[in-house]
């Protein structure tokens, strides 16, 4: 059986979504799986901290969705980028304001670097 | 006796969707994107498939890690349209053709593929761009649709051999059936893109260009690629490209090539190719 991963050679800035990241990020990934339904998100939008109240998230986790900080919830907190992408319609942010985050970068610093930012 | 003839490989970036909807087709950053798909509808309204099948992998729509297959398979009459957290895209919910579903389900499961069988499934940008992107859909959609779901985004994830052979027993199955039935399958997903970390934006038109290459002409070369090498040239999202290996599996070698473009315009390596059967 051929190795499919060399968990020895490490992919720089790179996250392998396994079943490490994949435990470590179940509760926040249920929370944000949560928002593919309309009365979820409503609820969240009415009250935050209160919606927060009753999934159990750590206090880490509920400071991380405070302050909007998607690296903090990919990369310290487990959370898969296609459950952190669901709480973009409540929060505003979509995949190219994560990624500029994820990479250090501003929105408009990581829009430059792209070849047809039109198609976003 | 129901044949297989045609495959098509393509990206499902779910951007797409959402300009789609938007009416941004005519948009000089989108029009690349539009109208390379505009030869393949009119090939495949030539071609007038009965069923197209459709493997994709579902980003959290109708499939949560509390039980995430490895493969499935829709057997549903209707895959209503999935809310991936923006609300459901303004679609007709998409026809199935649960006989056929199960009897390939029965072939690939004593074929040794154990199939999870869906019977509510519902569809999200993995399979909806693609069938958007080729199909004219208004009021309804031309062809019924088989979704085949594999993971590719919880580790472990099947090996892109067995991507590949999925493909095969699939072409065994669609050949098993005694229905008069024409059929086109999809292998969607990738190119080259990376979603997390520093590396997020990561392309490499180099290696999707040689994918291109090789999907058509020495697919067995592909199916010797581990998902770390993958990930290292191509980004950890990549992955999905074994996806395209189902399609290529379920393929011959006689074919004649329809249609194939790039283009990489933000932050994924969005390629297409069309292969059609000749015998």
């Amino acid at each position: 059986m051929a190795a499919q991963r060399d968990k020895s050679r490490t992919i720089p800035g790179t996250t392998i979504f396994d079943g490490v990241e994949s435990r470590k990020g179940y509760r926040i990934n249920k929370f944000a799986m949560s928002f593919t339904k309309p009365k979820n998100r409503e609820a969240f939008t009415a009250d935050e901290e209160a919606y927060m109240d009753s999934w159990s998230l750590s206090e880490q986790e509920r400071q991380f969705l405070r302050d909007r900080d998607y690296r903090g919830l990919i990369e310290e907190c487990g959370g898969n980028i296609y459950m952190i992408m669901k709480l973009g319609t409540c929060t505003g942010h979509g995949l190219y304001h994560v990624g500029a985050q994820l990479r250090g970068q501003t929105f408009e610093e990581f829009m430059a670097t792209r070849t047809a930012s039109g198609a976003r | 006796m129901a044949k297989v003839v045609g495959g098509i490989g393509t990206s499902h970036v779910p951007s797409i969707g959402k300009a789609y909807d938007m009416g941004q087709q005519e948009e000089p950053d989108w029009k690349p994107v539009f109208d390379t798909y505009k030869p393949v509808q009119k090939w495949l309204a030539d071609l007038k498939p009965d069923v197209a099948i459709v493997v994709y992998n579902d980003h959290g729509s109708s499939m949560f890690f509390d039980k995430y297959p490895t493969f499935a398979i829709g057997a549903a009459d209707t895959y209503p349209i999935g809310d991936e957290g923006w609300g459901p895209r303004p679609l007709p919910a998409v026809p199935g053709n649960p006989e056929f579903s199960w009897h390939l389900a029965e072939e690939l499961v004593y074929n040794e593929f154990d199939m999870t069988v869906c019977q509510e499934l519902s569809v999200e940008h993995g399979f909806l761009v693609p069938m958007n992107l080729c199909f004219p859909h208004e009021p309804n959609w031309p062809v019924k649709t088989v979704p085949i779901a594999v993971n590719v985004i919880q580790h472990p994830l099947p090996t892109a051999m067995r991507c590949y052979k999925l493909g095969q027993a699939i072409r065994q199955a669609v050949e098993a059936c005694e229905d008069d039935l024409r059929v086109v399958i999809f292998g969607t997903g990738g190119m080259s893109h990376q979603l997390n970390g520093t590396r997020f934006g990561h392309l490499n038109t180099a290696f999707d260009n040689d994918f291109l290459d090789k999907i058509e002409t020495d697919p067995l070369a592909l199916t010797k690629l581990t998902h770390q090498e993958i990930m290292e040239e191509a980004g950890a999202e990549a992955v999905e490209l074994i996806m395209w290996l189902t399609m290529r599996g379920a393929l011959s070698d006689d074919l004649t090539r329809v249609h194939r473009n790039y283009y990489a315009p933000m932050t994924t390596g969005m390629g297409l190719i069309a292969l059609e059967e000749n015998a």
